[in-house]
């Protein structure tokens, strides 16, 4: 098995001295070339997971491994993505791109690798300017290139089009198809957004909030590029399973603020 | 109408009313010289090259103390982010010592280095370190989360995380740190000079009041205005402008 979560936990202590159960259980294997989104309401822990994936965060208890290896602390071996394309204001976007390969290869490599990812993301042409100088989309652009440019076989997107426009969010997210068609990598892929997940996954993970934990797991066997009207149905079904549980996710807020 | 002809005619007035009141002849001319009698001092003093010798004396003793308050502030703001204890400690004597005007350190540099350069830089070092130790201090803690986790994500940790991320992540606020740390040392070195045995802008500055030179005592608080604001504007803010710009924090102007 190429990732393999098991017994995943996670609790976060709060301030009032109670603990908050961010996962609870969480058991997950991961083929490897496998586009697998992890979907559910706010508060469900999938960020978190994901975190705890990266090595960013230490679960409670329970290990992931990657190709039989715990993971224990970020590397080299999976590259993320995030919701705010995180650039480096300092450098200009190729430089950006070469951070991850600073120590890896030779200055020319770097620049061809570089060259070869911005090409990929279609930002050839602003390889030389500072991240201010583009849109947030382009922005984000950039952030799966310097991703992709540490040619890890996991990767890892923490809603990656959360914090775009629609119409940015439709081109990226063929952009990252398209990338994930070539280049066969295995993602994992973090939404709140039905038809994002069922746009782009083989396989989609539905979490329950509080504590997060998996109620769903099933395949979608639908031929790609994937058509609106194709979807329809799926979408339907994800949206009743999904209704539940923001409707608990809700309740259980409003009696929160009730009792504070 | 343009900001640049508001000044001009802004300076103008005032001018013409110190022109006025000295005309009307209330106060003597040794409290209320001309405006012509302290332009002629003024150039008078550059044409004997005495304010000039002053000019550079006392750019001298800032060069030397702004220097070394700039990397004492750098590496004590750096402790202060990165050592909790040094923090909770050393962190609030700084904050103290902050509040304390630099004039309060004369006295007490004349009575170690005597009137001398060393006292003057003394001077001029306490002025400019503290200010520039805190604002280290906020630019390193206030580097963004989502850079480190970024980094770290690509392999980046230990010595190279903070070289390449979390010093030019903090650049913008070192840049206000100097900026700061000169016009503290600015005013340092005007308090340390005055009461030194010269040369420089403020030992001059003391000497003309003592000789009741009211023209030149107020051609040196221009000359001392008129560089500060100079410096400020010209180097200082427009440095600090590119860089929250190039950082993306400013909106080009």
């Amino acid at each position: 098995m190429y990732l393999d979560i098991s017994n995943i936990s996670k609790s976060f202590q709060r301030n009032d001295e109670q603990s908050l159960q961010a996962l609870k259980d969480i058991n997950l294997e991961i083929k490897e070339g496998e586009f697998i989104s992890l979907l559910g309401p706010s508060g469900c822990g999938k960020s978190t997971l994901l975190s705890i994936i990266a090595g960013l965060t230490k679960p409670s208890s329970g290990a992931v491994s990657l190709d039989s290896k715990e993971i224990t602390e970020p590397g080299p071996d999976k590259s993320m993505v995030f919701q705010e394309p995180a650039l480096f204001p300092w450098m200009s976007v190729k430089e950006n791109v070469t951070f991850p390969l600073r120590k890896k290869m030779r200055k020319h490599e770097q620049e061809q690798a570089a060259a070869a990812y911005l090409k990929m993301v279609h930002l050839s042409q602003f390889a030389e300017n500072h991240p201010h100088e583009l849109s947030g989309g382009m922005q984000q652009r950039v952030a799966i290139a310097r991703a992709l440019a540490m040619d890890s076989g996991l990767l890892l997107m923490d809603e990656p089009f959360g914090a775009l426009d629609e119409q940015t969010r439709l081109v990226l997210q063929e952009e990252v198809e398209r990338i994930w068609l070539e280049t066969k990598k295995t993602i994992v892929f973090v939404t709140h957004s039905i038809r994002e997940a069922i746009k782009l996954s083989d396989r989609i993970i539905i979490m329950s909030a509080r504590p997060g934990s998996i109620i769903s797991d099933f395949k979608v066997d639908i031929e790609r590029p994937r058509q609106q009207q194709d979807m329809a149905k799926l979408e339907e079904d994800v949206m009743a399973i999904l209704k539940t549980e923001i409707e608990n996710v809700m309740k259980e807020e409003l009696q929160y603020a009730g009792n504070h | 109408m343009p900001v640049i002809i508001k000044r001009i005619l802004f300076f103008a007035a005032l001018l013409l009313i110190w022109h006025g009141i000295y005309l009307l002849g209330i106060w003597p001319e040794s409290m209320i010289p001309s405006p012509l009698t302290v332009a002629q001092t003024i150039y008078a003093g550059f044409a004997d090259m005495t304010l000039v010798y002053d000019i550079i004396a006392s750019f001298r003793h800032l060069f030397i103390g702004l220097s070394i308050s700039l990397v004492i502030g750098t590496l004590l703001g750096v402790l202060l982010a990165k050592v909790k204890t040094a923090d909770e400690t050393l962190g609030t004597m700084i904050l103290a010592l902050q509040s304390v005007p630099s004039i309060v350190w004369v006295p007490l540099a004349i009575i170690w280095f005597g009137f001398t350069e060393a006292s003057i830089i003394f001077v001029v070092i306490i002025g400019g370190t503290f200010v520039m130790t805190m604002n280290m201090r906020i630019g390193i803690k206030n580097v963004a989360p989502m850079y480190l986790k970024a980094a770290r994500t690509m392999g980046s940790k230990g010595v190279d995380l903070f070289f390449k991320v979390v010093v030019p992540a903090s650049i913008p606020h070192a840049v206000t740190g100097v900026r700061l740390a000169w016009a503290f040392s600015w005013r340092a070195l005007m308090a340390g000079e005055m009461l030194s045995t010269g040369p420089g802008l403020g030992y001059t500055l003391s000497y003309a009041s003592d000789f009741n030179n009211m023209s030149l005592v107020i051609g040196i608080i221009i000359i001392i205005g008129v560089i500060g604001s100079i410096v400020d504007q010209l180097v200082f803010q427009r440095i600090e402008n590119k860089v929250l710009k190039r950082w993306g924090m400013e909106e080009a102007a």
